[in-house]
């Protein structure tokens, strides 16, 4: 056994001292509402009183709720991963020309905000969407011939749409370095192709599988923005259930009940995630990619490859573009009416928030995001990173904001920041707090792979040469990391620009976001409200697409680890 | 001048995770000198290299440098270089950026012009083509040409001493022929003073002016590769220089001035000579030790029965494995030879050596 060294650094009293700044932002404003909403659910006014637990529990409706929930994530995970699987194959074993191009597009779903994909299918399959429009040209009908609006249909599908890139990156990443020799091996045993995929590659691909459909699943249960917009009044998940209760009816009671029973499922499912993803890191022999990949050689395989990435691209990119082409429909043909119109009180409601001072707001909050996601990020990833002992149990800590709802989350804000001392109900970094704790997770995970692969040897080579510490510091660790904060700050910006379940309970009217606008733009009648909805969703999807771009430019490889 | 060493260290000790990993290490560098540190892996080479460097602190004994304490001297001001075993190149900077950052990191820095000048020479030197390789990426090099951007980074600040861990571990024989020999050559024609950890005796043969044997923690031998292979000082060291054709001595008596010796394989008669130790516990017979074929009446010591198990070819001579009754030995045997046949072959006494038991104990 060689036994192994690290330079010694006397820095290390100074770095747990700056670990627990991450871990006290985390403690204020993520545990202390949770904390508030268990206190709520069980003393609501200081004394004992199950009411709210006790409505839930005997009421079959939220049982329906909890089942309803439970059944559509889990036949929307189902269908993302057999969506996912063919194009994860073509990816893991092929190597071809446009790859990067198309694994970059393929995360545009992934990375819009929720309040964006509703709309873009309302305008894909709505009544007066693309595909109904045209279904009732071509077949010369009267009325729109596909109702998916308001059933379970329109929601699964946007959830494979919304989730596919998470079941393709991490199967295909997982897949691309399985050794293809296991399968010759099999098939010269006597195994056939289709024997060879369920006993040989199917096994092995078991845990990636089973890992990308519980982060699935997680999204799926805590769902919101994309069930209150196309599941209409009848269809509800937990989430949408505790907006209404909070929201609507101002039942805090039964809020705090039903938000517990949300924060308990998305607990228990998390703590199986990070045991199953302790175990993707299987005995398994990973070879580069180089050894695994081939090229294109028939011109079957070529077809076939041509197709089903031409289907991929279809299902992600239509909903977004119909998104875009039908703002631009006006009353005489495309035009930028809609697009004009935004900053147009039209009907000089008191309540009118100027969509423009929306986009202000978002891009004011979003940059605040950045700036406080960063910050902590690259705090808790040097923690994370550099921790020898305990650094899995810190690396789960920071995760749990990741699978906690938004929406519960603003609701813990509401029940813990409405009272002395910590009234800040009126405070608006409160809003870039809330979406700080939602990117948080991402930006460390972007962070933390990096900093891993800094081989304690590299900043040796550099101190040998002559580099003081600080100077190691800041030739070897700041360029190597900087790629990867840029794609955390990525991260952060899109996440805060779209983020609606947390912002919609505590944002105060005047400090409205593009989302909120957006929504309540949607929940207006009329074809105007409509069009300019569309136009401020398209707005956002482009401010979005344009940060991933930039993303794209400066990741090297797979740097993230969700 | 040269009496003053440029390197020194004096009863180095150090412990890991409360056992004994260096024990009392003491070792000069001359000037100039290019010294293989040899040994199995798991002895504390790397980390006897790294306390040198800096990058750890030995727990007892001292380090001088041109005789000057080392101690609490950081690694960045050492004026040192070292060649890690996986390389540690920067993955993030282009050949010319990690041969130049030692060169940076001199105060004052040098000039643009200056650093051009002295990267370029620097990759010439170690046979890179300047114009072609200076922009390369260096995750995207070969192995080899890894291997000499690492070295020219570690030579280009022209340090007072390089240290190197294991370098060449990594790549084929070959290639790794090549290279020693182009190694050595350069460290010679610079003048430079070199520490060179391995557990490959091949390549220290290659490499080193002198060779210092480390096992468990304790210097066991120290001299030149010629001396060390023609005279081990113990059963470990000859071991480790693939001389394994050992017996455990069963009865040890001085008669007529020569020593006689009682194995399992059979009797030796050896004249006591230079390079015999003290109160030995094991014959060596080296590999030329048999001179021929005894005839009929042979004589009843320095012979060795045995059948021939296999021949192979080793380094252009022909190799027996021979199958005794002290176990199976290895020897040089030009001659044609029938397998699966006894022979009894007559030794030479000067290929019969003497040797303390297994190092460091006695």
């Amino acid at each position: 056994m060689r036994p192994t060294f690290t330079f010694q650094r006397p820095t290390f009293s100074l770095q747990s001292l700056l670990l627990l700044v991450p871990l006290a932002f985390l403690a204020v404003f993520y545990f202390f509402p949770l904390a508030a909403i268990l206190a709520y659910s069980f003393f609501p006014n200081g004394a004992l009183d199950l009411s709210g637990v006790r409505e839930l529990v005997s009421d079959s409706y939220y049982w329906n709720v909890l089942w309803f929930t439970t059944w559509q994530a889990a036949l929307s995970t189902l269908l993302t991963v057999l969506a996912a699987l063919p194009a994860a194959y073509i990816f893991a074993r092929y190597a071809f020309r446009g790859q990067t191009l198309v694994r970059a597009l393929t995360t545009l779903p992934f990375l819009m905000p929720t309040i964006v994909v509703a709309p873009a299918f309302v305008a894909l399959f709505g009544p007066r969407g693309a595909v109904n429009t045209f279904l009732m040209d071509v077949f010369d009908l009267q009325t729109a011939p596909l109702k998916l609006l308001n059933t379970v249909w329109i929601i699964l599908l946007a959830h494979v749409f919304y989730n596919y890139t998470i079941v393709f990156r991490i199967v295909s990443g997982f897949w691309s370095n399985l050794d293809p020799q296991l399968g010759s091996a099999a098939r010269v045993l006597g195994a056939n192709r289709f024997r060879t995929f369920f006993e040989i590659t199917l096994p092995l691909l078991a845990p990636a599988i089973l890992a990308a459909s519980l982060l699935v699943f997680i999204f799926d249960f805590t769902s919101f923005g994309v069930i209150l917009i196309l599941g209409g009044a009848r269809l509800a998940t937990l989430e949408v259930e505790i907006y209404r209760s909070a929201a609507n009816l101002f039942d805090l009671n039964l809020a705090a009940a039903l938000s517990l029973l949300q924060i308990g499922c998305t607990l228990a499912l998390i703590l199986v995630y990070t045991k199953l993803q302790t175990r993707l890191a299987a005995p398994v022999r990973l070879r580069p990619q180089a050894i695994t990949r081939r090229k294109l050689k028939t011109w079957g395989e070529r077809l076939g490859v041509v197709c089903a990435l031409a289907a991929q691209l279809v299902f992600l990119l239509a909903p977004l573009a119909v998104l875009v082409f039908e703002s631009l429909q006006t009353a005489s043909g495309l035009g930028l009416d809609n697009y004009a119109a935004l900053n147009v009180n039209v009907r000089g409601s008191a309540t009118f928030i100027a969509p423009t001072d929306a986009i202000r707001n978002s891009l004011l909050f979003a940059s605040i995001t950045v700036a406080l996601a960063v910050a902590l990020g690259l705090l808790a990833a040097y923690a994370v990173a550099r921790t020898r002992r305990g650094g899995g149990v810190l690396d789960a800590v920071f995760l749990l904001p990741l699978a906690t709802s938004a929406v519960t989350l603003g609701f813990g804000y509401i029940l813990a920041f409405s009272r002395d001392p910590f009234d800040f109900r009126a405070a608006i970094w409160l809003i870039p707090v809330a979406h700080t704790l939602v990117a948080l997770p991402l930006v460390i995970r972007s962070i933390v792979p990096l900093l891993r692969e800094i081989k304690a040897n590299v900043r040796e080579a550099a101190a040998v040469l002559g580099a003081a510490p600080a100077r190691v510091f800041r030739e070897i660790d700041l360029p190597i990391v900087m790629r990867a904060v840029i794609v955390g700050a990525v991260f952060a910006f899109t996440i805060s620009l779209g983020e609606f379940g947390a912002t919609t309970l505590i944002a105060r009217p005047e400090w409205a976001t593009m989302p909120l606008a957006i929504y309540r733009l949607l929940g207006q009648p009329g074809l105007s409200n409509y069009g300019q909805a569309l136009a401020l969703s398209a707005l956002l999807m482009l401010v979005s697409a344009i940060a991933i771009a930039l993303m794209e430019r400066v990741r090297f490889g797979e740097t993230g680890e969700f | 001048m040269t009496n003053t060493p440029l390197l020194a260290l004096e009863h180095l000790f150090k412990r890991y995770e409360g056992a004994p990993l260096l024990h009392d290490v003491s070792f000069e560098i001359a000037p100039g000198e290019i010294v293989c540190l040899l040994g199995p892996s798991g002895t504390g080479k790397t980390t006897l290299l790294r306390i040198i460097a800096g990058l750890e602190e030995a727990d007892g004994g001292d380090l001088f440098f041109q005789g000057n304490n080392l101690r609490g001297v950081p690694p960045h001001a050492r004026g040192f270089g070292f060649m890690f075993q996986d390389l540690a190149l920067f993955p993030h900077r282009n050949v010319f950026d990690n041969v130049a950052f030692g060169l940076r990191m001199q105060t004052p820095p040098p000039t643009r012009a200056e650093l051009v000048r002295r990267v370029h020479d620097t990759l010439d030197l170690v046979g890179l083509n300047a114009a072609a390789f200076a922009k390369r990426d260096v995750n995207r090099l070969s192995g080899g040409e890894q291997q000499r951007v690492a070295l020219a980074r570690t030579l280009a600040p022209r340090p007072r001493l390089i240290l190197f861990d294991e370098p060449l571990g990594a790549l084929d024989r070959i290639l790794r022929d090549e290279l020693e020999a182009e190694l050595r050559a350069l460290l010679k024609r610079l003048r430079m003073t070199a520490l060179y950890v391995t557990h490959d005796q091949d390549e220290a043969f290659a490499l080193a002016d002198r060779m210092l044997l480390l096992h468990a923690g304790r210097l066991e031998q120290s001299g030149a590769p010629v001396e060390i292979y023609n005279h081990p000082a113990n059963e470990f060291v000859a071991r480790f220089m693939g001389l394994t054709n050992l017996l455990r001595i069963e009865k040890l008596e001085s008669r007529n001035s020569k020593f006689e010796i009682q194995t399992s394989a059979g009797c030796f008669v050896v004249e006591p000579e230079r390079g015999l130790a003290k109160a030995p516990r094991v014959v060596l017979l080296r590999p030329n030790a048999l001179t021929r074929i005894a005839s009929g009446d042979a004589a009843r010591e320095n012979i060795l029965r045995g059948r021939v198990l296999e021949t192979q070819l080793r380094a252009g001579h022909q190799r027996i494995l021979l199958e005794t009754a002290g176990g199976i030995f290895a020897f040089e045997w030009d001659a044609p030879i029938q397998w699966n046949v006894e022979y009894v072959f007559e030794l030479d006494a000067r290929a019969i050596q003497l040797l303390r038991a297994e190092g460091g104990t006695e």
